[in-house]
């Protein structure tokens, strides 16, 4: 097990460097100036040759991507003498439009969006998982039929369709969610203000998503109780109850760990749409600002970080495929 | 011998878009203690249709069953077909077991061995856990599983083909039932270890005085462990006796064109006999005798009744009955020169 997740921490980390080097490599092929965007329009030459010095972008494009990387541990200072700024380790670089670290700038932004994902999985897995098993139960009786509706309407709705219509008639119209003014509160400090910050983002997001696995989970239970397992364990006298909540839920369990660990860590990059419709300033607006004003090095940092959460959580779901299914073996 | 089953006039249909299938038209067997009973027949011929209903295993709705199987469950006999959903639980498992076709498939991935045959016990003998894993290594053993303790806490795909059927066997055993119901339970393994299962089937027949309904397309398997056979044929019973009398003087065309596509070693070069054309569909069965279409001795039938009835259920002896259309000393005289050619 340890000489796995050694192998598989080798290999995830040479992962994330080739794609730190591909998203650099793709930006300074850009036909932009980075040095040009670090100030507005009354600009002139001397700042931008300034800043092109202070931000390093005057040396080659190697020594750049090496001083990005040994930032990323030692931390950086950019400029020398009095005008001398510095962003601690670990450090992803500056961003001029913001005055501010890449790296506090996401410690910003990453709670909001861990806080959007993880409330809306555990919504999306309750309703999605509940409803596939009431879909299979009573195959092609009204609860099936009444789940295939909502699957249709959540499939088809667009996210930014579901989520306006909720700001419009629950929290303007009928005023049952206020709205959040006072901005992002900690679950720890205050867990209604919270929870009011968050129930109408995790639940458009996590409408479109409960379709999906309300479809998963009752074709998965349907073709899990036609197996021959399944039959043996009637053939033991075994009650129908506990063959469909053990004998054929438990088969099914280890595939839908996989498809949630592989949406968790999709949506860790950002949920662009949701985060815009409500105002969030999680990553995925960060990301969508940041691509809007040639923020590059916001933009190399999202992006590297989405890797790095999509690699790790690929990590985590294939060990919890080894303890849930006997038959992988992790070696 | 005491009787433990006994199946009348079972009919057993399913409703499809196109008609309904009457997958078993007719059936009666019974099933003694201490005997082998087998039923034959190709795909489709109802005989897993007819184990299944035994164990009151058809989807509810979709199967409508009239007839009777009645049951010996320690002493009295209750009919299967009538009893709710909660009377059949009780009996399946327990007065009645089962083992499937295909031992690779049958044990649920996910679980240890030894807690998917506990499960048997326990599902009849409710909290008794501990009574539960020591039968569970007792019935491990007695099917010939070494070191059955360790081998308890290990999962299916640690097992081979032919050890997962011996597991499957264990389990059906937990309850020590009196009827054992194989379906096609060598099928899916090696010649050796077919052998080897059978075997210990009629070992375990002695050890526990049980019946075994055997269901098989292998005449090789009938020959080896049955006492007496079932042909079957578009869901009927077209011939049924001991087994030496079916295999040395068929009297139903259908098995005798069974035993004619066995393939041997002295019939090198030649083609294999197989019984020409395809079984009949059934949803419509011809009005007449179902096998009629295929058999090649038609023209001896002394009325046109081939076509046109269904011939009935005729016992030549006590035991051995058959149906056919030809007359009986005919069909004796015909089938015996085939025999004796095929065995020269």
């Amino acid at each position: 097990m340890l000489k796995f997740i050694g192998r598989r921490a080798i290999f995830a980390a040479l992962t994330i460097l080739i794609v730190s080097a591909v998203v650099f490599g793709i930006f300074s092929l850009l036909p932009f100036d980075p040095a040009a965007l670090t100030c507005g329009q009354r600009c002139t030459d001397q700042i931008v040759e300034a800043n092109r010095i202070r931000l390093g972008f005057d040396k080659p494009i190697y020594e750049q991507y090496w001083l990005f990387l040994s930032g990323i541990f030692l931390g950086r200072t950019y400029g020398s003498g009095s005008s001398a700024f510095s962003c601690p380790a670990p450090s992803f670089g500056y961003s001029f439009n913001e005055n501010a670290c890449v790296t506090n700038m996401l410690v910003e932004a990453l709670p909001i969006t861990i806080s959007l994902a993880i409330g809306a999985l555990l919504l999306w897995l309750t309703v999605g998982i509940g409803l596939g098993i009431v879909a299979a139960k009573f195959k092609n009786r009204w609860p099936d039929t009444g789940s295939s509706v909502f699957v249709l309407l959540a499939t088809s709705l667009p996210t930014f369709v579901t989520g306006l219509a909720l700001l419009i008639w629950v929290t303007i119209k009928w005023k049952l969610v206020p709205l959040s003014l006072s901005g992002y509160v900690s679950i720890f400090d205050n867990p209604f203000g919270f929870f009011q910050y968050f129930i109408l983002p995790w639940i458009t997001l996590a409408i479109a998503y409960a379709a999906i696995y309300t479809r998963f989970t009752r074709a998965a239970l349907l073709e899990t109780l036609g197996e021959d397992y399944i039959r043996t364990a009637r053939a033991k006298g075994v009650g129908e109850r506990v063959v469909f909540f053990k004998h054929t839920l438990r088969a099914v369990l280890a595939p839908l760990i996989t498809l949630a660990g592989l949406d968790f860590a999709g949506l860790i990059g950002g949920a662009i749409i949701t985060e815009t419709i409500f105002n969030l300033p999680g990553l995925g607006r960060l990301t969508l600002r940041s691509v809007y004003e040639f923020d590059l090095s916001v933009v190399l940092a999202t992006t590297i970080l989405a890797a790095t959460v999509v690699i790790v959580m690929n990590l985590i779901v294939d060990m919890l495929y080894a303890v849930l299914d006997p038959r992988v073996r992790i070696t | 011998m005491s009787e433990l089953l006994r199946i009348e006039d079972l009919h057993v249909s399913f409703k499809t878009d196109d008609g309904a299938v009457r997958a078993v038209d007719g059936v009666s067997l019974t099933l003694n203690a201490g005997e082998t009973v087998a039923i034959v027949g190709e795909s489709g011929s109802g005989k897993t249709v007819t184990s299944l209903s035994v164990m009151g295993l058809h989807k509810k709705g979709s199967a409508q069953i009239s007839g009777s199987i009645s049951l010996n469950d320690g002493g009295t006999f209750k009919d299967v077909v009538s009893l709710n959903d909660e009377q059949i639980r009780d009996i399946r498992g327990r007065a009645v077991a089962m083992i499937f076709q295909d031992p690779m498939s049958s044990l649920h991935p996910y679980y240890k061995i030894g807690n998917q045959l506990a499960e048997a016990y326990l599902v009849h003998n409710p909290g008794k856990k501990k009574e539960a894993m020591a039968r569970a290594i007792e019935m491990l053993d007695l099917v010939g599983i070494p070191e059955p303790a360790k081998r308890a806490v290990e999962f299916p795909h640690q097992f081979s083909g032919g050890m997962r059927q011996r597991v499957m066997i264990a389990m059906a055993l937990m309850n020590s039932p009196q009827i054992l119901i194989a379906d096609e339970p060598t099928t899916a393994l090696d010649v050796t270890v077919q052998a080897q299962i059978l075997a210990l089937l009629s070992k375990l027949k002695k050890e526990f005085n049980m019946g075994i309904l055997l269901i098989t397309h292998d005449l090789g398997v009938v020959a080896q462990v049955a006492d007496r056979v079932n042909v079957m044929y578009a869901g009927r019973i077209v011939e049924e006796g001991p087994v030496d009398d079916l295999f040395y003087s068929p009297l139903a065309p259908y098995t005798l064109g069974l035993l004619k596509s066995v393939p041997r070693v002295s019939s090198k070069n030649e083609r294999l006999k197989a019984i020409p054309g395809q079984p009949p569909s059934l949803i419509n069965l011809p009005v007449g005798c179902p096998f009629a279409p295929r058999c090649e001795y038609k023209q001896h039938s002394s009325e046109a009744g081939c076509n046109t009835t269904k011939p009935a259920l005729i016992g030549t002896s006590a035991t051995h009955r058959s149906r056919c259309h030809i007359p009986e000393a005919l069909r004796h005289d015909l089938f015996a020169k085939e025999l004796k050619e095929l065995q020269s």
